[in-house]
């Protein structure tokens, strides 16, 4: 195998890789852009996300890729009903109050599921479909390395149509400047907070499917480092924005797949990688990288 | 067509507003004058559901709508322009003004409305693809007048719509207001250019510290020597 084809392997898990934490990512983002708050959660709905798909396939008569589509969309449910329970009492209390029971969900999410699902990891049932390794050119390479930027770029497009182009969307948009003025627009808070809420989730979740299908080893505590990372690429690509989060996914995944295979020595520094990204964007461009200081005109 | 009836409003156990009546007939325009802090926003923001009321009621049409949400307020066809305009920046002209028609489905008449809005502010529709943001000051005051009519709304309320506009544009608005009712509209003004706001208004209400202290037509406290002595700068 030459140098090229090598790199090329290396390049398509990095874009695979980054492509699963803009996913994650962008959860975040649409959250802190409505609620501002940072939803600690939003990782154990990743890892949430997984496990119902898992039991779904496993236990139920349900075929495999029609769980991929139910699995997220229950996630979906209990991120609205999350925040319906953990975050919306205290929409009124101070930031660090909502921030703390965002804390105490995720710990919360992640016992539970230690408790229901028990600490041994579970294999995930990779459909072979999505599990055999092509050669392309002399490049092996897992068929789901492909898959997951392909439906990564599909759903993108999906969310890009929602926000620009539907009532809803631009109700969302209105929400993230100024709530009170939305609501004088006859807007439903509540409502578009738990569309939001759901489409993050859904999003976590088919991320965590995919995540389960390259690396199919399921643990309660399997969405803490995703969780982590992605909210540092939502950081780094400028928190609020989510052309940003998923830029930021990209250069995280990329980044770190890159470390590893340009310089192996430093394979065990991995997952520092995301947080030596994160003090240099912070310390440089605090915004992040597409994120705006915003000036208003009067 | 709007009654508000002893209205009261605490802010972390002070009085803002201690007892308000006010009454809004159909096609007139009545406005609230008074100095800084006097209650005016706040009597706006309470009919709009914007702040808690601790006592007193809000009847529209007979209903009473003193509990219901923002929302459902602005579904029955009361709007407020907010103070300081509030037009969603980071939105274009045309998003801003859809989003005035959020409670309506009828895709007819809000295209109408649309055409309506622009044939009465022309500067809106030549940049309706522009960010709100990026509008003068003036040209957002009309969209957020152009953003409440998209509403179609019965009773339009503006909080001090004149706040912060050179004195064409304050004209200008003035001139607005009148052709608002003309066109049918009922108005609520709030406003600081207490001589401007009773020289066009049917009947007015002059509130001091969360009281009213006096009220009657325009044009009759206009006249009057200790609203001239107060808000209107007359000498002794």
């Amino acid at each position: 195998m030459g140098n090229l084809s090598l790199f090329l392997q290396h390049l398509t898990n990095g874009i695979s890789l980054g492509s699963l934490y803009a996913l994650i990512a962008i959860g975040y983002t649409m959250v802190y852009g409505i609620l501002r708050l940072i939803n600690f959660a939003h990782g154990d709905i990743f890892m949430l996300g997984v496990y119902l798909t898992y039991f779904g396939i496993l236990y139920t008569a349900i075929p495999w890729w029609l769980m991929f589509i139910i699995g997220p969309a229950l996630t979906g449910v209990v991120g609205l009903l999350l925040e319906r329970v953990a975050y919306k009492p205290l929409r009124d209390s101070p930031r660090i109050t909502i921030l703390i029971s965002a804390i105490g969900a995720s710990f919360l999410l992640q016992n539970l599921g230690i408790v229901l699902f028990g600490g041994r990891p579970r294999a995930f049932p990779v459909p072979h479909i999505l599990n055999h390794v092509v050669k392309v050119r002399g490049v092996s390479i897992n068929v789901i390395t492909f898959i997951i930027p392909v439906v990564t770029i599909l759903l993108l497009i999906g969310l890009n149509y929602f926000i620009t182009k539907t009532k809803t969307g631009m109700a969302m948009r209105a929400l993230s400047r100024d709530y009170e003025t939305a609501s004088l627009m006859g807007i439903d808070i509540n409502r578009i907070i738990s569309v939001t809420f759901f489409m993050g989730s859904f999003l976590a979740a088919v991320g965590g499917i995919m995540w389960g299908a390259r690396y199919p080893q399921l643990m309660p505590l399997m969405g803490v480092m995703p969780g982590l990372k992605s909210f540092i690429a939502a950081v780094v690509g400028g928190i609020g924005n989510i052309a940003g989060a998923v830029a930021g996914g990209f250069l995280l995944g990329l980044g770190e797949i890159m470390l590893v295979a340009l310089l192996p020595r430093l394979t065990g520094y991995r997952d520092a990688f995301a947080f030596v990204v994160l003090i240099i964007i912070l310390l440089f461009k605090p915004a992040g990288l597409m994120g705006s200081t915003q000036t208003e005109k009067v | 067509m709007l009654e508000v009836m002893d209205l009261h409003v605490n802010y972390g156990g002070i009085a803002a507003l201690r007892g308000i009546n006010l009454t809004i007939k159909e096609n007139q325009i009545v406005t609230l004058i008074g100095a800084n802090g006097a209650g005016k926003s706040s009597t706006l923001r309470a009919i709009m559901g914007l702040v808690k009321k601790s006592k007193g009621q809000v009847l529209y049409k007979g209903e009473d709508i003193s509990n219901l949400p923002t929302k459902d307020i602005v579904a029955k066809g009361i709007t407020m322009v907010p103070e300081g305009r509030r037009v969603f920046a980071n939105l274009t002209v045309e998003e801003n003004l859809l989003l005035g028609a959020y409670t309506r489905s009828d895709h007819k008449a809000i295209a109408r409305d649309m055409e309506k809005v622009y044939s009465t502010f022309p500067r809106l529709k030549e940049r309706s693809w522009q960010k709100a943001g990026t509008l003068s000051g003036g040209e957002q005051q009309m969209l957020a007048v152009g953003r409440a009519l998209m509403s179609s709304p019965q009773i339009l309320m503006m909080d001090e719509p004149s706040l912060g506009l050179a004195p064409l544009l304050v004209k200008e608005v003035f001139e607005i207001i009148l052709l608002l009712r003309e066109q049918g509209n009922t108005i609520l003004l709030v406003e600081q250019n207490a001589k401007k706001a009773l020289e066009i208004a049917d009947y007015g209400y002059v509130l001091e510290t969360g009281q009213l202290v006096l009220e009657g037509p325009g044009k009759a406290l206009l006249a009057d020597a200790k609203v001239q002595e107060a808000y209107l700068g007359a000498a002794r």
